[in-house]
C-alpha cells in the first residue's frame, strides 16, 4: 500500500510537515564567517566551557535543542521522537545529547548527510501519522572528527588543497504536523556509491556521483527540472566536489544546472579562512540550511529549496586497510 | 584500489579506474617544487641553528662532541614540543613540510600533538597509549631496519 512512493526512491508527502523552528551554534571559525550574522549563537572556544571537546559538542546539540523548545513553546513531553546524527563512534554525541531528553529517541548515523537523513525521517514518522511532533538535532567539531578520522590536530602536516575542513557546530530543528514554517514536500533517500577512491583527504571526489545519482533520480521520480527549484545546495562537496558535480552533470546526464547549484561547504567560509576546498561535517549543511535557508523561506526570498546532503561512509580502520570509500547522498524538497 | 568496473551508478557510465583519472586530472596541483624549496629553507634553518647549538655547548659550555650532539637533540625537541604544544608547530608546518617534520622537531611533533590530542583520556588510556602513535613506526622500522643492517654488515666481516 505504498501509495505516497514516487518512482524508485523517492517519498511524497500527503500532509507535508513545516519546520516549525530552528536554533543554530556556530564555532568560532564559522561565526567568522560570511554567514556569521544569521546564526542564533556562538560558541566563544571549541571547549564550549567543558572539560573535553567530546563534552562540547554534546552540549552544544543540548543547548540547540532546549532552544528550539524554548522558541516554539514546548515542553520535552510534547515531542514524540529525539532524531540525531553525528560523526563519532557509536554516535556518542547524540547519546550524550539524548540522556537530557525524556523523548524516545532514534540515533542515526550516515556522516555528513545527517541534515538531510534526519529531516527525511522526521517527516516520514510525521507525514505517516506515527508522529506528531519530531525534534532532530546534528552535530560535529573539528576537534573531535579530526583525531578520529585522520590526525591529531597540532599534527603538523601539509594538507592537500582539495581537503576540507570540519565544521564546528550544533543546530536542531523541530518538524510537526501543524504550525508555520516551510514544508518538507518530497525525500529521496540515496543508494550507496563506490567509486573505488580511497583517500579519506577527497571527500569530494568521494561523493560527487552519489550527489549526482540521487539529484537524478529525484528529478526523474518527480517529473522536476534543474530549474525546478530556487537553490539546489549539496552538503559537503566542497569547491573541487561542486565542480567536478557540474562537470558530471553536464557530461554523463546531459544537465545544466542554471546558475542555482550551490554547496554548503562553500557558503560557510571565506576563501581567506584556510578551509582549503571548503566545509564538511554534519554541522556543515546544517548551520547553513537551518539558518540562512530557514530564514530565506520564511521571508518567501527563496521559495523552493533541495538539500542534496552528502556522507562519506568510511570508518577509520577502512581506511587504514585501503578499502575504497562508499558514498551516500539523500535529497530533502523544503517548499514555501 | 579502484578497478577495471564500472561505478556503481548508471548516471556515472565511468570504470572506477576512469574516474580515478578524471578526479586526479581535475584535483588542484600540488606544487611539488614550491613546497621542495620552502622545505629546503626550512630544513636547512633548523639544521643551521642545530649546528649553532653544537658550537655554543662545545665552545660555551666546555662539551665534548659527543654530549654537545645530544644536549642539541633534546634542545631541539624542547623546542619541538613547546612549539606544538603552543599551537604554532602545525601553522609553520603548513610553510615548511617536511623541512621541520623530517629533523627530530618533527618527532617531537608527533609525539607532543598525539599526547595532547588523548590527554583527556587519562594517563593510561590517553597519554600513555597514544603518546607514540604517530611516532611508533618511526621507531619500530628504525630499530628492525638498524638490526637487520648490523647483522648484515657483521655477517660479511
Amino acid at each position: 500500500m505504498k501509495d505516497k512512493r514516487r518512482g524508485k526512491q523517492t517519498v511524497q508527502f500527503s500532509n507535508p510537515p513545516r519546520i516549525v523552528g530552528t536554533h543554530t551554534i556556530a564555532g568560532a571559525l564559522e561565526a567568522r564567517g560570511p554567514l556569521g550574522q544569521h546564526f542564533d549563537a556562538t560558541a566563544k572556544d571549541g571547549l564550549y566551557g567543558e572539560k573535553s571537546f567530546e563534552k562540547a559538542e554534546a552540549k552544544m546539540m543540548e543547548d540547540a535543542v532546549n532552544e528550539v523548545l524554548r522558541k516554539t513553546a514546548n515542553l520535552p513531553e510534547y515531542v514524540d521522537y529525539f532524531i540525531a546524527s553525528d560523526l563519532l563512534d557509536q554516535i556518542v554525541i547524540s547519546n550524550s545529547a539524548a540522556v537530557k531528553f525524556p523523548i524516545p529517541f532514534i540515533g542515526l548515523y550516515s556522516a555528513c548527510s545527517a541534515t538531510a537523513l534526519c529531516s527525511s525521517l522526521a517527516a516520514m514518522l510525521i507525514d505517516g501519522g506515527y508522529a506528531s511532533k519530531v525534534i532532530i538535532a546534528t552535530s560535529s567539531h573539528n576537534s573531535t572528527a579530526e583525531r578520529q578520522y585522520r590526525y591529531p590536530t597540532e599534527y603538523g602536516m601539509q594538507r592537500p588543497p582539495y581537503s576540507q575542513w570540519t565544521a564546528t557546530g550544533a543546530a536542531a530543528a523541530l518538524i510537526a504536523d501543524s504550525g508555520e514554517g516551510p514544508r518538507i514536500t518530497f525525500c529521496t533517500h540515496g543508494k550507496v556509491i563506490e567509486t573505488g577512491l580511497t583517500d579519506p583527504f577527497d571527500m569530494g571526489g568521494v561523493m560527487a556521483p552519489a550527489a549526482l545519482d540521487t539529484i537524478v533520480q529525484h528529478f526523474e521520480d518527480t517529473s522536476r527540472g534543474p530549474d525546478y527549484y530556487d537553490l539546489i545546495v549539496t552538503g559537503d562537496l566542497g569547491e573541487f566536489g561542486h565542480q567536478l558535480l557540474k562537470e558530471l552533470a553536464r557530461d554523463q546526464v546531459n544537465i545544466q544546472f542554471p546558475n542555482n547549484l550551490s554547496d554548503c561547504g562553500i557558503m560557510l567560509y571565506d576563501r581567506e579562512q584556510g578551509v582549503d576546498s571548503g566545509g564538511s561535517g554534519c554541522a556543515c549543511s546544517a548551520l547553513v540550511v537551518f539558518s540562512k535557508l530557514y530564514k530565506d523561506l520564511c521571508e518567501g526570498t527563496i521559495s523552493k529549496l533541495l538539500l542534496v546532503a552528502t556522507g562519506a561512509l568510511h570508518s577509520p580502520t577502512s581506511c587504514h586497510q585501503g578499502e575504497p570509500i562508499p558514498s551516500i547522498a539523500h535529497a530533502v524538497a523544503i517548499e514555501r | 584500489m579502484p578497478q577495471d568496473k564500472p561505478i556503481n551508478t548508471s548516471r556515472v557510465k565511468l570504470t572506477q579506474k576512469q574516474y580515478q583519472q578524471f578526479v586526479s586530472s581535475r584535483q588542484p596541483k600540488i606544487r611539488i617544487l614550491h613546497r621542495a624549496i620552502r622545505a629546503f629553507i626550512a630544513g636547512g634553518l633548523i639544521c643551521a641553528f642545530g649546528q649553532f647549538l653544537i658550537e655554543m655547548f662545545m665552545n660555551v659550555f666546555g662539551m665534548d662532541r659527543n654530549l654537545a650532539s645530544s644536549a642539541t637533540t633534546a634542545t631541539m625537541i624542547l623546542i619541538g614540543a613547546l612549539l606544538t604544544g603552543f599551537g604554532y608547530f602545525d601553522k609553520i608546518a603548513t610553510f615548511a613540510g617536511a623541512g621541520v617534520a623530517v629533523p627530530v622537531t618533527g618527532f617531537a611533533n608527533s609525539m607532543v600533538s598525539s599526547a595532547m590530542e588523548y590527554k583527556r583520556e587519562g594517563l593510561i588510556y590517553g597519554i600513555g597509549s597514544h603518546l607514540f602513535a604517530l611516532a611508533g613506526s618511526v621507531i619500530v622500522y628504525g630499530v628492525v631496519t638498524a638490526f637487520v643492517v648490523g647483522l648484515t654488515v657483521s655477517l660479511v666481516r
